[in-house]
């Protein structure tokens, strides 16, 4: 563990070099605890794939205080291990039709795959949170199955649609808002990714596993999914 | 209680302090691209200092007003009138029911900020006031709208407020070259000393493509020995260096992580001078660390709890 100072409200900690499971589980542990003990200096947290950074209120602490407090929590935090025990499975329905698997044509050519084999690899697997951002409610998830794992479009869309399911590289991530991006379109999700009128705000959270199910066209619709209109 | 929008401007959004405490699910926090000018003015007001207030870009606002009220302007100075009659920036105006406020365009710095006695009387998303657009958050009605002509803009009831102005030696001069201050940190070992020393030395401009997101610089081109990094969490004011080699500071709508090699940051204070920078503005770094940046902000909220001339409580 590492704690280095950013700015005058802001550091960062970082939990190792690598992206795995292992730094994955001491960064949501570290999240946890740090938002238990500090709740009365810090603004915000940003817990990432191997690090959190730290926003504090310059009113309330200083720079040797924040780093005092942060070891305070992050050392005596080894026996908080209950890291699987808040992290929630997700179970995600997804449609990998035609209308709304944008670049799954690219994928297969790139894997040599059939469409099918793609999409039995893609939502077989059970996927990690391990970071949340780009737009509201983005969660990173690994890893992508090797076979599949293919990299970002050279020209990112201009608008991709609300609930795809992108590949890129190693991760694989669901576009909760219609953005620009770059990710290889495989598939699409009816459910609601973020709602700033329910209390969990985000569907998911650093450190909870998600998997997809593959679901029909029909059962896409009855769930409330939009297709494109033509 | 009222301000009727007779033409937006080029861009006008209402900002707080912040949307804080939700980075964690991605959302940014939005917010005053100058905290100094916004503080100044819900301060010259004894308004609460998170107080929603009209952070207006470039100038080309028009305003009617509906009510008796008390205002204070601060920032750019972007050719404000009241009725036709000039007003000068950093201190607090009375107006009437019926006046005119018009913004005309830049004469000096880029954004000013209209405080009005008590604040706006507007929503709060995910616990804040703070136009974010891309988000759809924050906002005259909550999803992240800027202001449109016909708008109504509801005011809180104003406070008795004495005439207050700024001191003088707050008053910053954004003509001037900016000379900023850079705290080293993220990837900064990554770039060797041969990069540091271009990046330290040489004359910047502010490019075309600046905005709430970010400022991208143009100058000498700076390189690292890593293309990218893991992603991790962007503070406001780091400062990224892309594969081109060109700075781009990153600023309040600021996606809250990303994999961009980064040299250092830019205090508060400091980010919020470089905003008030066109486009062809000289901007130039220097060397300093956490105890410096946090020193003068110390300064900065000990002079702001002050207050003003004419300021009580």
């Amino acid at each position: 563990m590492r704690i280095e100072g950013i700015n005058e409200s802001t550091c960062i900690v970082y939990f190792g070099d690598t992206i795995c499971d292992e730094t994955a589980g001491l960064v949501k542990q570290a999240t946890d605890n740090i938002r238990a003990a500090l709740s009365d200096v810090i603004t915000d947290l940003v817990p990432s794939y191997t690090s959190v950074m730290v926003c504090y209120d310059l009113d309330r602490i200083d720079r040797f205080g924040i780093h005092t407090r942060l070891r305070q929590a992050l050392e005596g935090g080894a026996a908080k291990a209950q890291d699987d025990a808040a992290a929630q499975t997700l179970e995600l329905p997804v449609y990998y039709g035609p209308e709304v698997a944008l670049d799954l044509k690219d994928v297969c050519e790139f894997s040599g795959l059939s469409a099918d084999e793609v999409i039995q690899i893609h939502s077989e697997q059970t996927y990690r949170v391990y970071a949340i951002g780009f737009s509201p409610g983005f969660a990173f998830l690994g890893s992508t199955d090797q076979r599949i794992a293919m990299p970002r479009k050279s020209t990112p869309r201009l608008k991709v649609p609300v609930g795809s399911v992108g590949i890129a590289g190693s991760q694989t991530a669901i576009y909760p808002s219609a953005t620009p991006g770059g990710w290889q379109i495989v598939g699409r999700t009816p459910s609601k990714m973020v709602d700033w009128d329910s209390e969990s705000l985000a569907l998911a959270q650093i450190g909870d596993r998600i998997k997809f199910r593959s679901i029909d066209r029909a059962e896409f619709i009855s769930l409330g999914g939009q297709l494109d209109e033509l | 209680m009222s301000f009727e929008v007779l033409d937006p401007g080029m861009l006008t959004q209402v900002q707080d302090m912040g949307r804080l405490g939700y980075q964690h699910i991605g959302v940014t926090t939005g917010g005053p691209m100058d905290e100094h000018a916004f503080l100044w003015a819900n301060r010259l007001l004894n308004n609460p200092l998170n107080a929603p207030q009209l952070e207006i870009t470039f100038g080309r606002l028009s305003l009617l007003t509906h009510s008796d009220t008390c205002i204070a302007l601060t920032g750019a100075d972007l050719g404000a009138r009241l009725n036709d009659q000039p007003i000068a920036p950093w201190q607090t105006y009375e107006i009437k029911q019926g006046d005119r406020l018009s913004f005309g365009i830049p004469v000096a710095g880029l954004r000013a900020y209209l405080a009005v006695s008590g604040g706006l009387g507007v929503p709060a998303r995910l616990g804040s006031a703070a136009t974010v657009s891309r988000e759809h958050l924050g906002g005259l009605d909550g999803t992240g709208a800027k202001l449109a002509k016909g708008d109504r803009i509801p005011l809180a009831t104003p406070s008795a407020a004495a005439k207050a102005s700024v001191p003088y030696s707050e008053i910053p001069d954004y003509r001037k070259p900016l000379r900023v201050g850079v705290i080293p940190g993220y990837q900064y070992r990554h770039f060797p000393r041969s990069a540091r020393a271009r990046f330290f030395t040489s004359e910047y401009h502010v490019s075309q493509n600046i905005d709430r997101m970010g400022y991208r610089l143009s100058g000498e081109a700076i390189h690292g020995d890593l293309d990218g990094i893991i992603s991790e969490g962007i503070a406001y004011g780091a400062i990224q260096i892309p594969t081109d080699g060109q700075p781009i500071v990153l600023m309040k709508d600021r996606q809250t992580i990303g994999g961009y090699p980064k040299i250092g940051s830019l205090s508060a204070l400091g980010a919020g001078q470089l905003a008030q920078r066109a486009p062809g503005a000289s901007v130039s770094f220097y060397l300093t660390d956490v105890a410096e940046a946090e020193a003068r902000r110390m300064i900065f909220n000990h002079q702001l709890r002050q207050g003003a001339l004419g300021t009580t409580g």
